[in-house]
């Protein structure tokens, strides 16, 4: 209940910048911020962190996860990071690649 | 050392006397013209000389029996010492000299023949017990090593803690001259002290002071047999100086040195062990984990042979490797949460096999506990860990309740245990047990599936994935007979996942105790037995790790111990990189880069290590840096190559942080 207000008043307080996203400001903001350390410089995640791209969640959820989330991922507040640097990382996410299928890598079929 | 019998014969006390009214005769004489002591009539005592005789001039000067002409008069104790050693075929000894320990120096490389054991030079005592930690991954076999008792000894400490966190022994011997009436002033009393061993007492399985020859027979071969003894682990034993070099006096009787006999490992309780069986034997859904089972091969056999007939699901933690990672019975370590039965063997940490706990900084900033399993769940635990432990280091983790706990070594307790098992498996069963491991078939292959589209993220990306760094490395060396020797790299597991570990030999598992700076000695230790069995090594090597003490390159060149270093070169400290913006997040301040990608004191840049020059500098062939995956595989090729040839090769790659 309580997480669901929570969640609520941070969509209303971010919508102003939620069409800003520019994907060139989010790959700086996305290194800036530290995001790359658990989740890779590519979104593709890793042991101390789930993948974020490609198909990233749409951003209001990410807004809602980076600020209130109680798991393993430590939250960002705007005193650290501004909802327009979190549209502009989403917009950098969304931006990357499809990942190709492993079956087309010869590497991944020894 | 206080020794309490100076011996009947040719003391070295009244032997220096001698020396010293006779030098203080002709000290000036003889200190600038040693060639003139030719001359003199034998066999009185010698007088002192600045210059060491060398073996060629002690030998022409020698028409009688050596004993009696040499300078101390005698035999060296030390020689003695290195009988006592060569009785238990350790082929190595990784060590950096001291002078502590100079008279079984010596004995070891001019008495010995420098063989069984071999000295092999190393440029810090980590590395020397990193070296003895990882070539008993590989081998089963352990090594000695020789310090300083203090300074020496010092260094030594954190290998030494790895090695007992991860039960392996190691036989450290600190050199330690302990009769402050006549040790030399200046350093080597600073270099001496009282009870060497109280430094490691707390992460030692055993230590001792032996006080004359015999004593040290007698101490050394126990020490072996403790160490080897499972649950295994280091012993130290404190070596005084004026022992090794004082003569042997055996007071007529031959010096005895004990025949080694390997004790039997514990085994679990046979009422324990029945109970069990029948837990395991009527479980819907019995799930096996192992950290530190398979000691040996035929633990992985043994396992098999459990799991296939149960059915059960095994979740290797990797302390070795335990169980086939091919196997369709292996899981991850989230298959504990439909267990209703769980077995534990040889586990470092059951609390957190069914726990979990998650960093979040919530109640009051230490984190929150969950638990990872359904109420009700029957545990199980052999481990022979239980009947060694000590107080202080915190090494047997958070108190888990257990339904069935058995002091014993698991390897030793399996036998007992599957036989037990098939007897209780009730005939009703079976038809379960056939579905179950259908289910489990069906669940390998999926996770297989999505391992390999997760290996396929980030595939083209720069710096390199981990995922591709492991899958181009394994395609360069999956025809030779291969063995990796890095703990774990640090790469998101991707060798556990993506190799298809199934052999002992294949990895050699984690530090044990997580004090970093072991992989690279390790590796090169590990490498040393491959090399003797004929294997090639692999060597993930991340930067940080291998920054500590990189002087061990140097002794993998000097000695000719060849591996393939790929570098997991992510430029910092990464694990403190993520702990530092962790806490900055939970505080709600900005993390503070300075001029770097993370926080100030975790990055490895600005400028950069060029492990490379490094390398090479050492006697490495080396390549680097790369950072363009395209350019990973014919890298690899090449350094393949001159592995083969015998030299080690590294290559320095800029990878993703893990
Ligand atoms: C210290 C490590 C760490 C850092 C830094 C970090 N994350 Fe995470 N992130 C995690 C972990 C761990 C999870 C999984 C959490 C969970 O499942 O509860 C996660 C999950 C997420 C998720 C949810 C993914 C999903 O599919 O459920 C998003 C979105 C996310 N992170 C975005 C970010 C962004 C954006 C940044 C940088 C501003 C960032 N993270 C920085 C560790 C981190
Ligand atoms: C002796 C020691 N000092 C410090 C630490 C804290 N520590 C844990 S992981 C780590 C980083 C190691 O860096 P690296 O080997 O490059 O691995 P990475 O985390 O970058 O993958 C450090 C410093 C430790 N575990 N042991
Ligand atoms: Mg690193």
């Amino acid at each position: 209940m309580k997480r669901a207000v929570l969640l609520l008043a941070v969509l209303g307080a971010s919508q102003a910048a939620l069409a800003a996203g520019s994907a060139e400001k989010g790959k700086t903001a996305y290194a800036q911020h530290g995001c790359w350390q658990c989740h890779g410089f590519a979104g593709q995640g890793g042991i101390t962190g789930p993948k974020l791209a490609p198909d990233p969640m749409p951003l209001e959820a990410l807004l809602a996860f980076v600020r209130n989330t109680r798991g393993a991922m430590p939250p960002y507040q705007k005193a650290i990071l501004s909802d327009a640097d979190l549209a502009d990382i989403h917009a950098y996410l969304q931006s990357l690649p499809k990942a190709r299928d492993y079956k087309s890598i010869p590497l991944l079929n020894p | 050392m206080a020794r309490k019998d100076p011996g009947p014969q040719v003391d070295r006390r009244k032997f220096l006397t001698g020396v010293a009214a006779a030098g203080a005769a002709t000290a000036a004489a003889t200190m600038s013209t040693p060639v003139a002591r030719a001359a003199e009539p034998a066999p009185a005592p010698r007088v002192p000389s600045a210059l060491r005789p060398t073996l060629q001039v002690a030998a022409a000067e020698t028409e009688t029996p050596r004993e009696t002409t040499n300078r101390i008069g005698g035999r060296p104790g030390s020689d003695f010492m290195v009988d006592v050693v060569k009785t238990l075929g350790i082929k190595y000894l990784p060590a950096n000299c001291a002078s502590s320990y100079r008279g079984i120096h010596e004995s070891l490389i001019n008495y010995g023949g420098n063989k069984m054991p071999e000295f092999l030079t190393c440029m810090h005592e980590e590395s020397a017990v990193g070296m003895a930690h990882g070539y008993f991954k590989i081998a089963g076999k352990p090594l000695m090593t020789l310090c300083h008792g203090t300074v020496g000894l010092q260094h030594a400490t954190m290998a030494i803690y790895n090695a007992w966190c991860d039960r392996v022994p190691v036989i450290v011997v600190g050199g330690n001259d302990m009769d402050a009436a006549t040790r030399p002033p200046g350093v080597p009393t600073f270099h001496a002290a009282q009870d060497i061993n109280a430094l490691v007492r707390d992460f030692t399985k055993w230590d001792d002071t032996p006080v004359s020859l015999a004593h040290f027979a007698q101490s050394f071969v126990r020490a072996y047999k403790i160490a080897m003894t499972p649950p295994c682990g280091p012993v130290m034993i404190s070596l005084d100086a004026g022992l090794q070099q004082e003569v042997i006096r055996n007071h007529g009787d031959k010096l005895a040195i004990p025949r080694y006999v390997p004790t039997a490992p514990p085994q679990g309780d046979s009422g324990a062990v029945k109970e069990a069986a029948r837990l395991l034997a009527e479980a819907q859904n019995p799930v096996i984990v192992a950290d530190r089972a398979a000691r040996t091969p035929n633990g992985i056999k043994l396992l098999v042979q459990l799991a296939e007939t149960l059915q059960a699901r095994v979740i290797d933690q990797g302390s070795r490797v335990n169980f086939p990672k091919t196997h369709y019975l292996s899981a991850p370590p989230t298959a504990v949460s439909g267990a209703d039965v769980i077995l534990g063997l040889e586990l470092s940490d059951f609390w957190a096999t069914v726990n979990s706990y998650t960093d979040n900084g919530e109640n009051g900033g230490i984190g929150a506990n969950g638990t990872r399993i359904k109420p009700g769940t029957k545990l199980i635990s052999i481990s022979s860990v239980e009947l060694n432990t000590k107080s202080n280091y915190q090494d047997f983790q958070r108190f888990q309740v257990i339904d069935v706990p058995m002091a014993g070594d698991a390897e030793a307790t399996l036998p007992a245990l599957i036989e037990a098992v098939k007897a209780a498996i009730p005939g009703s069963k079976k038809g379960a047990i056939e579905q179950r491991g259908q289910a489990a078939k069906k669940a390998h292959a999926e996770a297989e599936a999505r391992t390999k589209q997760a290996a396929a993220l980030a595939w083209d990306a720069s710096p390199i994935s981990t995922a591709r760094l492991c899958a181009e490395t394994y395609a360069a060396v999956k025809d030779l007979d291969w063995s990796i020797v890095s703990q774990s790299g640090n790469v998101s597991n991707w060798l556990n996942r993506l190799w298809p570990l199934s052999e002992h030999h294949h990895w050699i598992g984690r530090s044990g105790g997580y004090g970093v700076g072991y992989g690279a000695p390790a590796s090169v230790g590990a490498a040393l037995a491959n090399r003797d069995a004929g294997r090639f090594s692999v060597n993930i090597q991340a930067d940080g790790d291998l920054m500590y003490a990189p002087g061990v390159l140097w002794t993998a060149a000097k000695h000719k111990i060849p591996q393939l270093a790929v570098m997991h070169n992510n430029r910092g400290y990464h694990q403190e990189v993520m702990h530092v913006q962790r806490l900055s997040n939970f505080r709600n301040r900005p993390a503070n880069y300075g001029p770097d990608m993370g926080p100030v004191g975790t990055r490895i840049e600005n400028p950069d290590i060029e492990y490379h020059k490094l390398a090479e500098s050492m006697g490495w062939w080396a390549k680097g840096p790369i950072k363009d995956p395209a350019q990973l595989g014919s890298a690899l090729k090449e350094a393949v190559k001159v592995v083969q040839a015998g030299q080690p090769a590294l290559l320095n790659v800029w990878t993703q942080p893990r």
